[in-house]
């Protein structure tokens, strides 16, 4: 109970910090969105065309777009002093680290797993397919925000650390790129799937730890 | 005998053969020093000669380039950053640490010992540079922590707050804890020794 509690109140400040102001729910949501909806613009509405490429546009506006508000999740608090008080803690720096990945996950990146169906009728991808695919979004995308979160960390004390955070990240997401689209491709049931499972199982038990090694380099 | 000892140790924070390098250039070296309860140690030094660094080093925030720091309680740290996010009201600040460190301190309570009742619940960023710090001092309240690492505590605080704070020190000090605070200018608690950098 006691080593919990402090778990959560990390977490819930870290939900209370994405939803303050509220750019950390939309902008990902906005720039998904976006992104998507420009590829008919570029590549022409021609359905067969769309359709055979759909799904693995929806996978790249979701890597883009999990990395867009990375940026301030740890840098906001290296600036207030909040990650100095939590290094100090009993706690172990990479169980908070954790914590505040997978709130932001919830606040930012859970509504463009939501989103993905609506997106992808427009992009005329099979509707069948969509809600299975779901899945796959959802364990891809929880592995670019864990990725996006030890960039976010390595970056936290670098100005403008935006394009750092891409360029260490976007690396680290092919695994997942590859077996998500192949997995949305095969659909549920598939061998992708569970190598799909794989690189986010991989992520969640990597990240937390590269995440805290960064925050402890970034608070000395 | 040795459970003993450990339980009641004679010195609440110690450090030996401290040395802080930053850049090519050497802040100090083979600094030691030692606090015992009921003591306050000053931190003194111009601007950039190390005092924070020292102290961060004390509070395990950086790892000394020589030495060894022994820390066997636990403390509380008032950094320069106050550690209070823009969208937080100071009554969400002290429930957040206090829910961190299983405290049953009653918030509103220590917002009245600390002259925060009026502004707690204003947001961090319309907040006085004074009453951030005074937000982030009350902290100090919510947990009983034998050794308080401070750095610049009287900073932005007027004529009264730094009295509060001085009460703070003096009671706590009275009540068995230790002080280590970095400092500019005279010291208004009595202190029991100084280290120059």
């Amino acid at each position: 109970m006691t080593a919990q509690s402090p778990l959560r109140a990390a977490f819930r400040q870290a939900l209370g910090e994405a939803w303050a102001g509220g750019a950390g729910v939309l902008l990902p949501i906005g720039f998904f969105a976006g992104a998507a909806m420009l590829v008919p613009f570029t590549v022409g509405s021609e359905s067969s065309q769309l359709s055979s490429i759909g799904t693995g546009i929806l996978w790249v506006a979701l890597a883009l777009a999990s990395l867009v508000s990375m940026e301030r999740v740890f840098q906001a608090d290296l600036e207030d002093g909040v990650l100095e008080l939590w290094a100090q803690e009993e706690t172990p720096l990479f169980l908070v680290a954790a914590a505040k990945i997978i709130a932001h996950w919830l606040v930012s990146g859970l509504p463009l797993v939501l989103l993905t169906p609506p997106i992808g009728i427009a992009l005329q991808v099979d509707p069948g397919a969509l809600v299975p695919a779901m899945l796959a979004y959802g364990l891809g995308g929880l592995a670019f925000f864990l990725w996006g979160g030890v960039a976010g960390a390595l970056a936290a004390s670098v100005a403008r650390g935006g394009l750092l955070i891409s360029l260490l990240a976007l690396p680290l997401f092919v695994p997942t790129a590859i077996f998500g689209a192949l997995a949305t491709i095969e659909g549920p049931g598939g061998p992708s799937l569970l190598f799909l499972g794989a690189t986010t199982l991989f992520a969640l038990s990597i990240a937390p730890f590269a995440a805290s090694a960064a925050l402890r380099l970034a608070v000395d | 005998m040795a459970e003993n000892a450990a339980m009641t140790p004679e010195f609440l924070i110690k450090a030996a053969g401290l040395g802080a390098i930053r850049g090519e250039r050497v802040l100090f070296s083979d600094l030691s020093l030692e606090v015992k309860a009921g003591e306050a140690l000053v931190l003194r030094g111009a601007n950039g000669a190390g005092k924070s660094t020292l102290l961060r080093m004390l509070g395990g925030l950086s790892r000394p380039d020589a030495g060894a720091v022994e820390r066997p309680v636990r403390h509380h740290w008032i950094g320069h950053r106050n550690g209070l996010k823009p969208h937080e009201t100071p009554r969400a600040h002290l429930s957040h640490w206090g829910r961190v460190w299983g405290s049953s301190a009653d918030t509103k309570e220590i917002a009245g010992q600390m002259g925060i009742e009026r502004p707690f619940d204003v947001a961090g960023r319309l907040l006085s540079a004074g009453q951030k710090r005074r937000t982030a001092i009350a902290r100090l309240l919510l947990a009983d922590r034998p050794l308080w690492l401070l750095d610049e505590p009287f900073s932005a605080l007027d004529t009264q707050g730094k009295t509060l704070v001085t009460g703070l020190i003096d009671k706590h000090r009275a009540s068995g804890g230790a002080v280590i605070a970095a400092l500019h200018g005279e010291a208004p608690f009595e202190a029991s020794g100084e280290v120059q950098l």
